[in-house]
């Protein structure tokens, strides 16, 4: 219960002398006079007042129904702007429906994981389709962006105007506005930069960086001297989207930056841009350091790293522990422009990976092929990733592989990464296959999937448990084609009941089914 | 054929947030298969883990659901994901063509247990009349003495002083135990409220609770509605059927919220109504045991034929539902029509004022903003405000709300009172209802 006065203006009907005399107790105080208009005074004068507690009682008995039953509305207060309308098309029914049961499973915390990873697939394709969110479920989905930074984009994008509109109000979703889902903001931009925090800085300058990389850089290069260490290798990070060669000269200036990890970032972006003067420099030193010679590259690794080397971004200690000059070599290689081999040598990726590498003596294939490797990735050279990552290596057969696989499986095309990944789970299976499949575009393509499928198959025959590949099979809730389904749910069919492989091809059915329904609900 | 539910009415049936989820992945065709809407059931079976498919059905008036899978939630998700499956448009009607033998069977089987429960309530009301009043008398004694105890009690603590409230706490625990104990449990529940009551609304629910007790002592003089609502407020029940042998209110009845509260014995649905023709509204109450919703579920916005009985009270509004004529159908497009803040306090102050122990009263506002200001939350239609009633829906219910208004105004129904006004459901400009509360 809350005070009667919360509805009342200021009443004349002695509430408060009343409250103090029960307070205080009325062995302490004498009753107060009755007060009041005269329809109250005539009330309280017909109460029996021999006993001075069931008295005040009985006052504040009538006081009170008096207040209630008289209690006044409040002065309006100043109504606020309305939020703009969104012309963006309704959800269909069934969609909206869809999306009710998503947020709603959201709050009791242990969702399975399929329904909180199926709520992204269902934002982004909302939003690919044109449509805004019913209002009623907009707050939920704001606090469900709140605790899952991923979701952000998609939510605040489909929210829209009244998105914005409710985060002005509540400070909770204050992450609406810079939420890097829309252009970047007029004025509040240069504060954001001024004042901001740390995060609200980054996201301002890479969102910025997205749509005027120029006038990022110069906004950066303004408070460049005045920032931490730490802050100048993020915002450096930032500068990664839409590097060109307008961004060489303050570039080059970072090498000699107190920082050594600023200097080493300045150096790995300087590595990417191909026209660079430290792409040229670093191209020297690798023509010094390999050369063909005959049907074969030889190797002479730096001696030392010299004053260039370090300004250029290159420890001079191995972190690794490795041979001080493979380690140098390794980095000079990797920053070195790709273009550099077939313009010296004419001979391509290809060629060049077949030939064998150093003098007889020692042995520098390993060395050569993962900086190439690096450098393939750094560079995002399909051509070199391509190269290196070769056929799919036959069971028991060491591949040619340098690096990371699943880095250089980055570089390709999407097609090309899942029929690469697929080959590779038709030949290995599984087990060592989570990487490279977390490599590959979601929705997998069908044949990608219809390999992890048979993979699946194969290990749920062998004797393993489902739960040794729990990796491997939360993704494929996530990324599986829908076109599987049928095949999946051939598979909980036919696997003895109440196992647990049952139960997974179960329920990695329903999830298929699942998502299914809620695609074609959005088409609808 | 009545109206599609609503997703929101669909999930407000579950029993808790687990079968919300498990249902929710019941939601889409796939697992379905042999479903059929028609003459208000609805069924169909689900493929789980087992060979043999799950049959579920859902008898939509009342609504009754059954399901033959061995989850003991009910409604259990397979029941939940067929009313989603139905909700969203995809069941279609059978036209008539007969439903399967298992949902006949069921459905066959529900009318003679309908009949057998009327017949035990036959043979109760034929019960020896002369020992039911004997045993009427005797608690009308040990009750007038609990609440002459009680209102000793409560000039005490004045006496004292109420700042020593909070050293006495227990002994009030106390109290409360003894006005169980003298069958008054309606005194006993108001004396537990005050031990939490913070400081400021002492003295009024001390006199409030001290104004009933005094009531009780002369119930006997009171005008014969006023007597009612004291005896209701102090603990005594009236029969259901009692209540239906009684005068009946038939109407057109518009669902205009219901809001779910649950403890751990007990969760309580409050349903509001509001007649077409006669303008009354009416609460009706049902029950659930934990884990299982309510029976009675009437989907908000739709219209029920049907015949109301009112408890006896100098304010009517808890009534018991009788003879329906019909399923529920969809109601108007429009919102209801409502009272500016202004008026809406005015129709709360003339309700305690026949019944002073009203803690609030069911109304439609029509055309108001919510707003939130430094003093939290309040509706306005621009020329006056209510406050929204502190604790009365969770915080995340108000920006559902402000989502839904979106600074325009909306039609709002609630329980408005004198500590302020508690949302229930919300329309938008052409929306449809929205339940602001859960």
């Amino acid at each position: 219960m809350t005070t009667p006065t919360a509805t009342l203006g200021p009443a004349a009907d002695g509430w408060a002398e009343l409250e103090t005399a029960a307070l205080l107790g009325t062995d302490r105080r004498p009753l107060p006079d009755p007060a009041g208009p005269p329809a109250l005074l005539a009330a309280a004068g017909a109460v029996d007042r021999t006993d001075p507690a069931v008295a005040l009682l009985d006052l504040a008995a009538l006081a009170a129904v008096r207040r209630r039953a008289g209690g006044q509305a409040l002065p309006a207060p100043e109504l606020p702007a309305a939020a703009p309308p969104d012309d963006r098309r309704e959800l269909p029914r069934a969609a909206a429906h869809r999306l009710a049961v998503l947020v709603g499973g959201r709050t009791a915390g242990a969702a399975p994981a399929n329904l909180a990873e199926l709520l992204p697939q269902w934002l982004g394709a909302a939003l690919e389709r044109g449509y805004r969110l019913p209002p009623a479920l907009v707050p939920a989905l704001l606090d469900a962006a709140r605790a899952r930074s991923e979701l952000r984009g998609d939510v605040v994008a489909l929210a829209g105007p009244l998105g914005r509109w409710l985060a002005e109000r509540n400070p909770d979703w204050r992450f609406v506005h810079r939420t890097a889902a829309e252009s970047v903001p007029g004025p509040a931009g240069p504060q954001i930069w001024q004042e901001g925090l740390f995060a609200e800085r980054v996201t301002y300058l890479a969102r910025l960086r997205r749509e005027r990389p120029e006038e990022a850089l110069q906004l950066l290069g303004s408070t460049w001297a005045t920032e931490r260490a730490e802050d100048r290798v993020l915002f450096l990070d930032a500068l990664q989207d839409g590097l060109g060669a307008a961004d060489e000269p303050f570039l080059e200036a970072a090498l000699t930056d107190r920082s050594k990890n600023v200097r080493a970032t300045a150096a790995e972006l300087l590595s990417t841009l191909p026209g660079s003067a430290l792409a040229t420099r670093m191209a020297e030193r690798a023509r010094t350091a390999v050369r063909l010679e005959g049907r074969r590259l030889t190797v002479s690794p730096p001696v030392e790293c010299d004053a260039g080397m370090q300004r250029d971004g290159i420890p001079p200690k191995s972190p690794t522990g490795r041979g001080e000059r493979a380690w140098w070599f390794g980095e000079i290689v990797a920053a070195a422009p790709l273009s550099l081999w077939p313009a010296d040598t004419g001979l391509g990726p290809e060629q060049l990976l077949r030939l064998p590498v150093g003098d007889g003596e020692s042995d520098w294939t390993d060395d050569l092929r993962e900086a190439w490797a690096r450098a393939a990735v750094r560079q995002q050279d399909a051509d070199w990733a391509r190269a290196l990552l070769g056929p799919v290596p036959r069971p028991g057969h060491p591949g040619r592989t340098a690096g990371s696989p699943a880095r250089l499986l980055s570089v390709l095309p999407v097609a090309e990464r899942a029929a690469w990944a697929a080959a590779f789970v038709r030949a290995h299976g599984l087990g060592d296959a989570f990487q490279l499949l977390g490599a590959c575009g979601t929705p997998w393509t069908p044949p990608l999937s219809t390999a992890v499928v048979a993979a699946l198959e194969r290990a749920a025959g062998s004797g393993a448990y489902p739960w040794s590949h729990s990796g491997v099979l939360g993704m494929t809730e996530r990324a599986l084609a829908p076109e599987a389904a049928p095949a999946v749910e051939a598979l909980a069919a036919d696997a003895a009941p109440d196992t647990a492989w049952a139960e997974t091809f179960t329920r990695l059915a329903g999830t298929l089914r699942f998502r299914a329904a809620m695609l074609a609900e959005l088409d609808g | 054929m009545e109206e599609r539910w609503s997703t929101e009415h669909v999930l407000s049936l579950a029993p808790d947030q687990a079968s919300l989820k498990a249902a929710g992945k019941l939601s889409g065709p796939a697992p379905w298969s042999g479903t059929g809407w028609e003459q208000g059931v609805l069924w169909g079976l689900c493929k789980g883990s087992g060979s043999t498919p799950y049959r579920a059905a859902v008898e939509l008036a009342t609504p009754a659901y059954k399901c033959s899978c061995p989850s003991r939630k009910f409604p259990c998700k397979h029941v939940l994901g067929l009313l989603l499956l139905w909700s969203a448009g995809t069941v279609e009607a059978t036209e008539d063509a007969g439903q399967p033998d298992w949902v006949a069977e069921w459905m066959t089987g529900r009318q003679a247990a309908v009949e057998q429960k009327a017949a035990r309530q036959q043979a109760r009301t034929e019960a020896d009349p002369a020992a039911a009043r004997r045993r009427a008398e005797r608690r009308s004694a040990r009750v007038a003495a609990g609440a002459g105890e009680l209102r000793l009690r409560l000039a005490d603590g004045v006496r004292r002083g109420l700042a020593d409230h909070g050293a006495s706490a227990a002994d009030w625990e106390q109290v409360a135990a003894r006005m169980v104990d003298a069958q008054a449990p309606g005194l006993a529940t108001r004396v537990r409220k005050l031990t939490h009551t913070p400081q400021s609304g002492l003295l009024a629910g001390y006199a409030l609770l001290h104004l009933l007790a005094g009531a009780y002592a002369r119930v006997d003089e009171l005008p014969e509605e006023l007597a009612a609502t004291v005896r209701t407020r102090v603990g005594f029940t009236a029969d259901t059927a009692d209540l239906l042998a009684g005068p009946t209110v038939r109407d057109r009845w518009q669902v205009l919220g219901s809001r779910d509260t649950a403890d751990e014995r007990l969760t309580t649905r409050r349903l509001w109504l509001r007649g077409a023709k006669t303008g009354r509204p009416a609460l009706l109450l049902a029950f659930g045991r934990p884990g299982q919703a309510p029976e009675l579920a009437l989907p908000t916005g739709q219209v029920l034929e049907a015949e109301l009985a009112f408890h006896p009270g100098a304010r009517p509004l808890r009534a018991v539902l009788g003879p329906r004529y019909g399923a529920p159908e969809a109601g108007p497009a429009e919102p209801p029509a409502g009272f500016s803040p202004a008026e809406a306090m005015a129709a709360y102050g003339t309700a305690v004022a026949a019944d002073p122990w009203l803690e609030s009263w069911p109304v439609v506002l029509s055309d108001v903003v919510p707003v939130l200001g430094p003093e939290g939350w309040q509706l306005t239609d621009g020329r006056s405000a209510v406050p929204v009633r502190r604790g009365s829906v969770p915080e995340q219910a108000l920006w559902r709300l402000a989502a839904v208004s979106a600074g325009h105004p909306v039609t709002l129904f609630g329980e408005c009172g004198h500590a302020g006004f508690a949302p229930v459901t919300a329309w938008a400009e052409h929306g449809r209802p929205v339940g602001v509360g859960q």
